[in-house]
């Protein structure tokens, strides 16, 4: 297994490292807040994306993309992490390219080129409840004329507001089916959700959507396949955003302690606060292990990945918390202000947390 | 073949043909093991045979140099002979204080004559040793020690004690840290020397521990005689080897990247686990996986040339609190059968003592609350008090 990064991965992380700082740091997700922006992310930020090559990093090099493999999409996502950024990187050059990867049909073909320029944003339409469960999937697909007819609703369409092509999954006859379908679809609503995060889903109602076979992704009856596959990608590359966004927290609040007074003290010379903070950066190197070990099997042996991004993603999902949770209480008051980054780094772990299935959801997945 | 596609297979031969068949079953405790010794008896002849032929292919120990009786096997061979051993479940053809702890400091800090004279043995087993560093007022605070170490020109005095000495009871000699200066700060004025167990005015009490077993002794000294040619290293200097064999001793004990998973530990006890044990188990089964790559990504960060220093203090705590928290989940998975103390069922309470011996890996060789003082200084920089 890589446990160590290669010097192309170590270069990869270096120009990545200083793009997000320098073109979308915590400030601009400030600025998109406040401004209400309609988009919810910098169109310039995405286009510049684009330009560096971060949009195509998974869609092969035919396709006009670069094909770096997953560590690679995880190794942006950890600096995008770190800076809060806000983009489509998810929904779109994770989620989208590799469920297009996936079916690899005509369709596929055509799409995978305008992902990588960055000219089209996709959202991935699964999850309908409260929490994510691709396995209850209750939007239906009835076969109509020559195509389907979709009926139902969805939740959590990360970017779904302002996406061009919506990927959904629906049942047919034959089993779970993945459909593209235009956003500007005759019957489908979409109401933007502003989240706790200050970045934006929807929750869509599917009402007679006519859809015909061109819209089928891969095959009728075949979509689990390729469902799990994208899910995992997601999920692995989502803790490295977590995995980010943790180590900054960190070490803002190793600054942070080293630096406030109190009884005429650094607070840092305290044991107690030592201590909880010597415990979890043990904890985050392990999550940093957890997370490129995952990336790498998904890299080398995708078939075998499954369980190592469920622990990977379970992880992350405690050790974020924790991480975002300390560093609330070792700013103290300072950080419970709106005026402080630790609240929207509490925000962000919260909702990436949920996204794509909490730790509670991935230790039940393992055990299964 | 590459060289090391070949040092595979002759390695893969070679075990095939030497390594007894009784020497492939799990050892199912410390005691089990070939500790060897002036004294040691043979729990059979495999054991015996085993320990020879290894011991003569420098197998041993088998990354130190020929001269001083290991292989001098590279980073890569050495991993490789691991891997074949493993393969084959061969047991380790020793255990030795002398292999883990002393070794590595004789070789960075002895000199000539202390090399080619202890190593050789304890490679063939012919030496056990223990270690002399606690007191029963130097403990965390290891630097207070107080064992009185005098110069009286043709040889060193000793009196005082030490406590937590593994093994003392069975041990040929002993590595130990004494006080030949007073007059400083407490880290200088610490010698590091060696000696033998049976010189006069050396005794050893056994301490029972809570687990019934007593791995560990008191260990007095009154007026001990050493020969000045057994001190290691400078006089006064010795917290440096102190440290240095501590670090050793960290990552060792922290190591539980061979633990069998506390999951299959739970299966073989024929348990099913109904939903509440088996996310407890789950979650640990993810530590124990996160854990184990961790140290495997340390140790391939260190082969890169980076050394581990204080990150060796985040092994031991991590490691030894997981294997705490691995015990108590067995003990919940086991329920009543895991509390017989003395029964042919339970194997003499053997899941219950190895629960109770588990407290104590987040004490010895430096507490949690050490190892996070040293990660909380030296890696995250945070202001002493």
């Amino acid at each position: 297994m890589g446990l160590l990064l290669t010097d192309d991965e170590k270069m990869l992380k270096e120009s990545a490292e200083g793009f997000f700082a320098d073109k979308a740091p915590v400030s601009q997700l400030r600025a998109l807040r406040d401004d209400r922006d309609a988009t919810g992310y910098s169109k310039q930020l995405w286009a510049d994306m684009a330009e560096m090559g971060f949009a195509g990093v998974l869609v092969s090099e035919e396709q006009g993309g670069f094909d770096m493999g997953f560590m690679a999409a995880g190794l942006i996502a950890e600096q995008m992490g770190r800076n809060l950024t806000a983009s489509p990187f998810l929904s779109t050059s994770v989620l989208a390219a590799t469920a297009l990867k996936s079916a690899g049909d005509e369709k596929a073909g055509k799409l995978l080129p305008e992902l990588v320029s960055g000219k089209t944003v996709m959202a991935l339409a699964v999850d309908e409840g409260r929490k994510h469960n691709p396995d209850a999937i209750e939007m239906t697909a009835s076969p109509s004329g020559n195509g389907f007819k979709l009926n139902g609703k969805k939740a959590m369409v990360v970017d779904g507001h302002m996406a061009d092509q919506i990927i959904v999954a629906a049942q047919t006859e034959d089993g779970l089916t993945l459909f593209v379908v235009p956003a500007d679809a005759q019957g489908l609503n979409a109401e933007r959700t502003i989240m706790v995060d200050s970045r934006n889903a929807a929750r869509m109602v599917f009402e007679d959507v006519e859809v015909t076979g061109e819209h089928v992704l891969g095959e009728v009856g075949k979509g689990d396949e390729v469902l799990n596959t994208v899910l995992n990608a997601g999920r692995a590359v989502l803790a490295a955003e977590m995995l980010g966004a943790s180590a900054q927290v960190f070490e803002a609040t190793n600054e942070y302690l080293k630096e406030r007074k109190q009884f005429g003290k650094i607070i840092g010379e305290f044991q107690a606060l030592q201590h909880r903070m010597a415990h979890l950066y043990c904890e985050l190197e392990l999550a940093r292990t957890a997370v490129y070990a995952a990336l790498t099997v998904l890299d080398d042996n995708p078939k075998s990945a499954a369980p190592f991004v469920s622990m990977a993603k379970a992880k992350l999902g405690s050790v974020a918390k924790l991480a975002a949770l300390e560093a609330v209480q070792l700013h103290g008051g300072m950080g419970m202000t709106d005026e402080l980054d630790i609240g929207l780094y509490l925000k962000r772990i919260r909702v990436a947390q949920e996204l794509l299935g909490d730790a509670d959801y991935h230790i039940t997945k393992i055990t299964n | 073949m590459s060289d090391l596609e070949q040092f595979r297979a002759e390695t893969r031969a070679w075990l095939e043909a030497n390594c007894p068949p009784e020497m492939r079953t799990p050892m199912k405790r410390e005691t089990d093991g070939c500790w060897g010794g002036r004294n040691w008896v043979f729990k059979s002849e495999a054991q015996k045979l085993w320990l020879e032929r290894m011991a003569a292919k420098g197998w041993t120990a088998p990354s130190w140099p020929k001269q001083y009786g290991g292989a001098g096997l590279s980073r890569a061979e050495d991993k490789i002979l691991k891997q074949e051993m493993k393969r084959i479940n061969a047991r380790p053809p020793l255990l030795s204080f002398g292999i883990w702890m002393l070794g590595p400091a004789l070789l960075k800090f002895g000199s000539e004559e202390q090399k080619m004279r202890y190593l050789p043995e304890i490679c063939r087993g012919e030496i056990r040793w223990c270690q002399g560093y606690s007191e029963p007022n130097a403990g965390s605070d290891l630097a207070s020690l107080a064992t009185k170490c005098e110069d009286k020109g043709k040889y060193f005095l000793v009196n005082g004690s030490k406590i937590w000495t593994s093994y003392a009871d069975e041990a040929d000699w002993i590595f130990c840290l004494v006080r030949t200066d007073n007059s400083g700060k407490k880290h200088h004025g610490i010698s590091f020397i060696l000696f033998d167990m049976e010189t006069p005015g050396v005794s050893t009490k056994p301490i029972k521990l809570i687990s019934g077993r007593s791995p560990f002794c008191e260990t007095f000294f009154k007026d001990v005689k050493v020969p000045k040619e057994n001190l290691v290293g400078e006089r006064d200097k010795g917290w440096s080897i102190a440290k240095y064999l501590l670090t050793h001793e960290r990552e060792m004990i922290g190591d539980s990247g061979n633990l069998k998973p506390v999951a299959q530990m739970v299966a073989e006890m024929g348990v099913t686990p109904d939903a509440t044990l088996q996310a407890k188990i789950t979650q640990l089964t993810i530590d124990e996986w996160a854990f184990s790559q961790t140290m495997s990504r340390m140790l391939a960060e260190a082969k890169a040339g980076a050394s581990l220093g204080a990150k060796s203090s985040m092994l031991k705590y991590y490691g030894t609190e997981l294997n705490k928290r691995r015990y108590e989940v067995m003990m919940d998975a086991a329920g009543y059968d895991g509390l017989e103390w003395e029964s042919e069922r339970s194997n003499d309470g053997d899941l219950a003592r190895l629960w109770l011996r588990t407290k104590g890996n987040s004490i010895e060789g430096g507490t949690s609350e050490v190892q996070l003082n040293i990660i909380a200084k030296h890696i995250l920089e945070l202001p002493g008090t």
